[in-house]
């Protein structure tokens, strides 16, 4: 019994893993609602930059290479799909697929030069193309980037497709998909959609072989050329599709909320994805999605508690150990959240490199053992 | 006689002031198993930097199976040509699985130098594994397909990166000192190994320190001293030649 268990863990077939996994995406409105996390504008950040994280996760997770500019795409996917708005139509398909289609094009042009080098000189090549995407959106881009108030819907926009098929309706037109609005809860399970379309694509990607070459170029490229691969297409393919991942979920970013600014391609935006992968498990499937989780879970909830909430959490003590405990706390929390981040990602780091998936991973190990031992025994005592 | 799968000719090749090969002439025939011997700094690893491509050459030419130029060609052109080569130091995939270290060649000699096909499913690549199982077993590893090929010994590792070779079924097979560091047993274990592969027919160019390999194994031996071939012949003349004594083996009886 327990080894057939064992070997449904070991074994999971793509159609078990993407089932179970999209009937944990499209549950969250549920269980992440006793921590507090089922609001429509969380629950969007976690799906979309889940995307992100998961192709990130096809670049740094199966070759290794660290990318230090990836928020470019980010930022390019974003601008894409408001232009995509503002000149032909506020549905979002095509908005998506020009983001996708405009962001691959440019992480080939800077693939193409970036991947000429590996290790610490590949970062810093991604890290310069990507401060200078970032300067030109505020100076030489401007009537592309529209500068520092960010590119917004207006009232006046062209609009070809929606305006040739219906007079223009009074106001700001909202973003929609086939009628379906992309406000609120709907958008979130837009979005999810696309996160579940998006980790198969990954999913499979891992269990091909063209994903076992590049867990090989990772490992030892020198072999992989020695054995006969070109490994520099392989590596700007890597690169291209992780580069069209973050276009789309920068489309995505603007299509629950139509204004797309440079901040979103600034350098902290690239960490932050690295963040999220090393935090949750460099190269697994599940463990960049982890990662966007607790990140933006402390983000968005951690950062919102204030002394009142503590001296709350704290009132069932008296009244100086609950002084004493909000004073201890309070610098972890609210503003501080960051130091809690900070500290956990040390913790990670130096206890479990392969981040929390190898936490899981261990635990799991460790209760099947046992559990295996248990029945052993059992059964000898019978 | 049939037509040789590798023809040096002419090659020279210096480094700065040292002449590390002057005028290399050689001919490996097909089946054949042609030892390269000779002492420290006689230019052995140059001569087969040159012919997997990682050094050019000065001048002279290098063609493989019959007249397809070797020089200029990039490591993974070369060993698209047909040419695999076993290191110095074991060369593997040491975060991958044994069986996918082996699995890997395959596909890289099955779909090219480069070849996009995202979506296939590796679990449905069952001749490959097959394959890659078969190979395992032929070099006594089947047992350990699953774990990791870091963690292997120095001798499995050297017999892992045989596998990967041999798997890619390659018409010439260069192998870089294959039983440097290694205890007695595996030693031997190797010779006997190589033996096996020999009875199947793989053209090999052996580098070697060890006499006891050389010997064991060598159709042909050539004798490089100071970046030139001094003598060239079977075994039994190499062992009789007055000037290798003298240059290599230090008048030592064998």
């Amino acid at each position: 019994m327990m080894k057939r268990l064992m070997n449904i863990f070991k074994k999971q077939s793509d159609l078990t893993t993407i089932l179970l996994f999209a009937a944990g995406v499209l549950t969250m409105p549920i269980w992440l609602d006793p921590i507090g996390a089922n609001y429509p504008d969380l629950l969007q950040k976690f799906v979309i930059f889940g995307i992100f994280a998961v192709g990130y996760n096809i670049l740094f997770g199966l070759t290794g290479y660290l990318s230090f500019g990836h928020a470019v795409f980010l930022g390019v996917g974003s601008y894409t799909a408001v232009w995509s708005f503002k000149l032909f139509t506020m549905n979002v398909l095509p908005a998506m697929l020009f983001a996708t289609l405009i962001s691959g094009l440019i992480a080939a042009a800077i693939g193409f030069v970036s991947m000429r080098r590996s290790g610490i000189y590949f970062s810093i090549l991604t890290l310069a193309f990507a401060q200078m995407f970032y300067n030109l959106a505020y100076s030489v881009l401007i009537p592309i980037t529209n500068g520092e108030t960010g590119l917004q819907l207006r009232m006046h926009d062209i609009r070809i497709i929606d305006n040739y098929f219906s007079d223009p309706v009074p106001g700001l037109p909202s973003t929609e998909f086939f009628g379906m609005s992309m406000n609120g809860y709907s958008g979130f399970y837009f979005c999810a959609v696309v996160l579940i379309l998006a980790f198969y694509v990954a999913m499979k990607i891992f269990r091909s072989p063209f994903g076992l070459k590049l867990k090989a170029i990772k490992s030892n490229q020198h072999r992989m050329r020695y054995i006969g691969s070109d490994t520099r297409p392989y590596l700007i393919t890597a690169f291209i599709i992780s580069g069209m991942f973050a276009g789309l979920a920068g489309a995505l970013l603007a299509v629950t909320d139509p204004l797309a600014g440079a901040e979103r391609m600034q350098w902290t935006a690239s960490g932050e994805v690295i963040l999220m992968t090393i935090l949750g498990g460099v190269g697994t499937l599940f463990g960049p999605l982890i990662g966007v989780g607790v990140i933006k879970y402390l983000e968005n909830i951690f950062s919102a508690i204030n002394d009142a909430v503590l001296h709350n959490f704290f009132s069932f003590m008296p009244l100086w150990a609950e002084n004493l405990l909000v004073a201890i706390t309070a610098p972890f929390v609210g503003e501080g959240w960051h130091l809690t981040l900070g500290i956990l990602f040390m913790v990670i780091i130096i206890f479990l490199p392969g981040g929390l998936m190898e936490g899981f991973q261990k635990i799991k190990t460790r209760y099947l053992t046992k559990s295996m031992k248990d029945s052993e025994s059992t059964t000898k005592q019978e | 006689m049939s037509k040789p799968v590798l023809k040096i000719s002419n090659v020279n090749k210096s480094f700065g002031g040292l002449q590390a090969l002057r005028d290399i002439n050689l001919e490996i025939e097909r089946g054949k198993v042609h030892a390269i011997i000779g002492p420290n700094g006689a230019g052995k690893s140059t001569l087969l930097n040159v012919l997997v491509g990682l050094l050019e050459p000065d001048s002279g030419s290098v063609t493989f199976n019959g007249g397809i130029n070797v020089i200029g060609k990039s490591p993974h052109e070369i060993n698209q040509m047909g040419l695999a080569r076993v290191f110095q130091t074991p060369e593997i995939f040491p975060d991958l699985s044994l069986l996918e270290n082996v699995m890997i060649p395959a596909f890289s000699k099955r779909d090219g130098a480069f070849h996009f096909q995202l979506f296939r499913s590796l679990a449905s690549e069952t001749k490959i594994t097959q394959e890659a199982k078969e190979v395992l077993a032929s070099v006594g590893m089947e047992a350990k397909a699953d774990e990791t090929a870091g963690s292997l010994s120095r001798g499995d590792k050297r017999r892992l990166e045989l596998a990967m070779c041999l798997i890619q079924h390659p018409d010439l097979l260069l192998l870089d000192e294959p039983t440097a560091g290694m205890a007695r047993h595996d030693t031997n274990k190797t010779i006997e190994l190589l033996k096996q592969i020999k009875e199947g027919g793989m053209t090999k160019i052996i580098i070697e320190h060890d006499m006891h390999v050389v010997f064991s194994l060598a159709d042909t031996i050539s004798v490089l001293s100071q970046g030139a071939i001094i003598a060239s012949g079977i075994p039994d003349e190499i062992r009789g030649n007055p000037i290798v004594q003298e240059a290599y083996l230090g008048g030592v009886e064998l």
